[in-house]
């Protein structure tokens, strides 16, 4: 009756040095530490180390270790202190060329390592950092975008010699369900259905729904950006931001940043380890620039390559090895550039399809009207944060790098769309998209929320989240075992195998530990004992009713099953909501419960019976159970 | 060792009266406090800034906040920690939207104002942050009840459902009432906790309740007012030891685990007592109130088969 096959004895032997081998990680610690990473992917030269560890000397910087691994070379250090200070001094030394990043390097030793056991990791709360919630204001770029689009419907209309009286932004009233749009006022019937049936076979406004009335004696046309446009638009703002964010957070020298989308236009970013908000946000900010100048063709490139001599009013540029002479004047400014993606030009070769629009549109068609046959060239300009150690300080000055991502020659006057061509591969032309959006006008971000936690909070919370869980867990099991004796044991050892288990199930799953996080470890181990609480009442019960002991123990498993599940059903469904509707610290906490919740099914039922099956399963005759009562 | 050496046999419906009298003037109580106090709405909901400081020397909270209110932050709140580990003066120091500064000027004007602090965490809210938080939070308590009543429904009976849901709602709004009438702070963690309060608390009654379809099934001639009765008592004890021993570690945790999970083990601790009385001396009698009979826990053909 109250027997195990030997293969569950192996299973459950199994589970238990799984969990314990994933839990152990977490034994051993971190340490503080540095990641230096060459961006050419090579390993860190003898001679850099050298000067690392001088640098290191000189500033009176102990580093307890130093190791090369192959992501890079890996610094570490006593404390927090040294390890910040660290990170602003060798990246300085090592300049742009190489990435300095925080890093909270494991203690984990090899051979768990080569397991693939890493210990779990830890929340801002709990490790000290910067969280930052930015709001992607697709609003203004829509407007924007319409802005745009309402110059441009003018130039079309005047091109084709239709006249209208008024043309102006939708007025704030009719908009009402739509994300807004153009209306154009004329002043006789057959105007307006000129520039109706102009408009509509325009594929530059396929955005837009048209639509015609009259009032009086003026006629009306009403374009409307469709919601389908402008939720693609939102979502296009959302997602370039994103990858623009993340750029940046590689350049911040943070290792395991945390950025992704949060509802519909929110992104949260989580940079672990650093503490200084305001350099943060100057470098995630700062957005890149891209414009449009004519290349020199009156002066040898060469020549000025060679001799330094650089015609005035121009700039030299290098572009796959090539040098290039540029003229300062800028043709177009990203600001103006709406959109550019990749497309099969009209010759089959990759090209990019590139809208603009705004008041630089008409000097842009006279400039490239009259240098027809001419080559332009797209510069990239980029805004860093650079380092310098001055006097034995740390300076960080602006410092913006231009460079001319393409070169293509002009085929005619170009105005609100136009394409560069003949581009190289599919590759090339959407990198020069990505490039020209990120560069062009972009939803500015806005934080809306931010959070910077100390690193000595950080670790006062990891050391009064595990004493109260240590305290809480103590008095659980000194009391199971004072009132269920032998019973109690054995449940106890379910409890503190769940804990292992959670810890194991978060370590490998990289879920992130919070401190709600721990408290829902403290809770599920409330929670968990319940389970056998329940069994083991209801074996006393039966053994109360006269039941034999034998009977008794299965009684109580069998019967105690349903309602376990029950009950711990309606804290998983509330667990989920949480989960799903929350956000940061509250998901660590669902996250927590609900695998601890799980787990805790396993241990308090599969893993208990088989103890209590070992114990009293083999003898026939059993007097009496070690359940804390007399019968 | 045993919480009751014989059987316990204490007669829960008939005190259910007086529990009902008493669940009424906590719930009357509880509302009054909310509409009069309201709730102090942490800064997850308020937006705004907090900033948890830290000093050296000995320095009160209302030193602090007449130096902040003399600094331009007329409406500072300042909460003085319970004393942790290596700060002996420690604060919570909370100031309303500033839309004029940005975070670092304001966190300069802060440490101008409090000199001799260090500023452990800093965390700012913006207001439309606030306000979709509190949406949210206001749509998983619902989404919760909801779910778990759907869910009771499912597995025993709408009775036991309405009578379970209408047990619940004493708990979180004796909750909220407490948090109302010390003034104590309702953030998002307590949020938190107060719907792990509505899982959590359901535990009992649910246990409760399956023992109730068991002895229906096993003990015909009682009526559902006995049977209500016998099944809290059978499942006292463990409702006792499952209770106390939770309560037990919650209370370590508020205790031990810092001033970050004040209010959710204090929410928690509420939920726990409230959640343990209500379910003991609301659910089951409403579920009797309701008409529970035999019947419409076990199927009919099920007691024609039962016939030998």
């Amino acid at each position: 009756m109250n027997q195990y096959p030997l293969w569950r004895y192996f299973l459950i032997a199994f589970l238990i040095i799984f969990g314990v081998i994933y839990a152990a990680p977490n034994l051993y610690g971190t340490d503080p530490a540095i990641q230096v990473q060459p961006k050419s992917g090579q390993a860190v030269s003898a001679d850099d180390i050298n000067k690392i560890q001088q640098t290191l000397q000189s500033q009176s910087i102990i580093a307890s270790a130093i190791t090369q691994q192959p992501t890079g070379l890996l610094i570490r250090f006593k404390d927090t202190e040294d390890q910040l200070k660290a990170q602003g001094y060798v990246q300085a030394v090592m300049g742009d060329a190489d990435t300095v990043a925080l890093n909270l390097a494991p203690k984990t030793p090899h051979w768990l390592r080569a397991l693939g056991a890493e210990p779990m990791k830890l929340g801002l709360d709990l490790r000290g950092g910067i969280h930052f919630l930015f709001r992607v204001d697709t609003q203004a770029m829509l407007s924007e975008r319409l802005n745009a689009d309402t110059h441009a419907i003018g130039d079309t209309l005047r091109k084709a010699d239709i006249r209208y009286a008024h043309i102006a932004l939708l007025p704030q009233d009719l908009k009402k369900n739509s994300e807004g749009g153009v209306s154009i006022v004329f002043r006789d019937a057959s105007d307006r259905d000129r520039a109706l049936s102009l408009l509509q076979r325009q594929g530059e406004y396929a955005d837009y729904q048209f639509s015609s009335t009259q009032q009086n004696d003026r006629y009306f046309v009403q374009a409307v950006l469709s919601v389908a446009a402008a939720t693609a638009l939102q979502e296009q703002a959302v997602t370039q931001n994103l990858t623009t964010l993340r750029n940046r957070v590689n350049e911040l020298g943070v290792s395991e940043p945390v950025i992704q989308q949060q509802g519909r236009d929110q992104i949260s970013v989580d940079l672990p380890g650093i503490q200084d908000t305001a350099r943060a946000k100057e470098i995630i900010g700062k957005v890149a620039m891209v414009r449009f100048q004519l290349v020199d063709v009156e002066h040898d490139p060469l020549v000025a390559a060679n001799t330094g001599v650089i015609p005035f009013g121009d700039t030299l540029y290098q572009l796959d090895g090539r040098p290039y002479l540029v003229k300062d004047d800028v043709v177009l400014s990203g600001k103006s550039i709406l959109n550019a993606s990749s497309i099969t030009g009209d010759d089959g070769r990759p090209a990019v399809s590139i809208r603009a629009g705004g008041g630089e549109i008409s000097r842009f068609n006279r400039i490239t009207g009259e240098n027809i046959g001419r080559p332009m060239a797209t510069v990239y300009i980029e805004t860093k944060a650079v380092q310098h150690i001055v006097n034995g300080k740390i300076e960080i000055t602006q410092q913006q790098f231009p460079k001319i991502i393409s070169v293509a020659t002009i085929n005619s006057a170009l105005a609100n769309t136009f394409e560069i061509d003949d581009m190289e591969s599919d590759y090339a032309a959407k990198n020069l998209a990505l490039l020209l959006r990120s560069g062009a006008y972009t939803a500015p971000i806005v934080p809306i929320s931010e959070r910077t936690i100390g690193p000595s909070l950080g670790k006062e919370n990891i050391h009064t989240g595990t004493l109260a869980c240590e305290v809480g867990l103590l008095i659980v099991v000194i009391f199971m075992l004072f009132y269920y004796h032998l019973f109690g044991l054995v449940a106890d050892a379910a409890v503190l195998l769940n804990v292992v288990f959670i810890v194991a199930i978060m370590s490998l799953l990289g879920a992130t530990m919070t401190l709600p996080g721990i408290a829902a470890i403290v809770l599920t181990v409330g929670m968990a004992v319940d389970a056998n609480v329940l069994i083991n009442e209801r074996i006393r019960e039966e053994l109360r009713n006269g039941v034999t002991p034998q009977a008794s123990i299965y009684a109580g498993y069998e019967r105690a099953f349903v309602t376990i599940v029950d009950a711990n059903v309606t804290t998983l469904i509330v667990a989920v909501i949480l989960f799903a509707l929350g956000t940061g610290s509250v998901q660590g906490f669902a996250v927590t419960l609900i695998i601890g919740l799980l787990t805790s099914m396993v241990t308090a039922i599969f893993f208990t019976r088989a103890i209590i099956n070992l114990i009293y399963g083999k003898q026939q005759r059993i007097e009496k159970l070690s359940i804390g009562i007399r019968v | 060792m045993e919480f009751f050496k014989a059987k316990p046999s204490i007669p829960f419906m008939k005190q259910r009266w007086l529990a009902a009298a008493i669940s009424g003037v906590i719930f009357l109580c509880s509302i009054v406090s909310l509409s009069f106090h309201g709730l102090n709405l942490g800064l997850d909901f308020t937006g705004g800034t907090q900033a948890e400081v830290a000093f050296t020397q000995t320095i009160s909270a209302n030193t602090l906040r007449q130096q902040l209110i003399d600094a331009g932050f007329h409406q500072a709140t300042v909460q003085a920690f319970a004393k942790s580990n290596n700060a002996d003066n420690a604060f919570s120091v909370r100031v309303g939207l500033r839309p004029s500064l940005t975070q670092e000027q304001l966190k300069a004007q802060l440490l101008q104002a409090m000199p001799g602090a260090t500023i452990n965490s800093l965390e700012y809210i913006g207001p439309t942050v606030g306000k979709q938080l509190l949406t949210n939070g206001i749509l998983a308590v619902v989404l919760a009840f909801v779910g778990t009543m759907i869910y009771i429904a499912l597995r025993f009976e709408y009775r036991f459902a309405l009578s379970a849901a209408i047990a619940l709602v004493h708990d979180p709004v004796l909750i909220l009432g407490v948090f109302s009438f010390f003034h104590l702070e309702f953030n998002m963690i307590v949020l938190t906790a107060l719907l792990t309060v509505i899982g959590y608390s359901l535990n009992d009654t649910i246990v409760v309740y399956d023992r109730v379809r068991e002895n229906f099934r096993k003990i015909r001639q009682l009526p559902p007012l006995e049977i209500m009765d016998l099944s809290i008592n059978q499942t006292l004890s463990r409702t006792i030891m499952t209770s106390g021993l939770t309560l037990i570690v919650v209370i370590a945790l508020f205790v031990y685990g810092g001033q970050s999970v004040h209010g959710f083990s204090l929410a928690l601790i509420i939920g726990i007592v409230v959640g343990t009385y209500s379910s003991i001396y609301v659910a089951g009698s409403l579920a009797v109130a309701f008409g529970l009979t035999r019947s419409s826990l076990i199927p009919q053909q099920r007691v024609v088969d039962d016939r030998p």
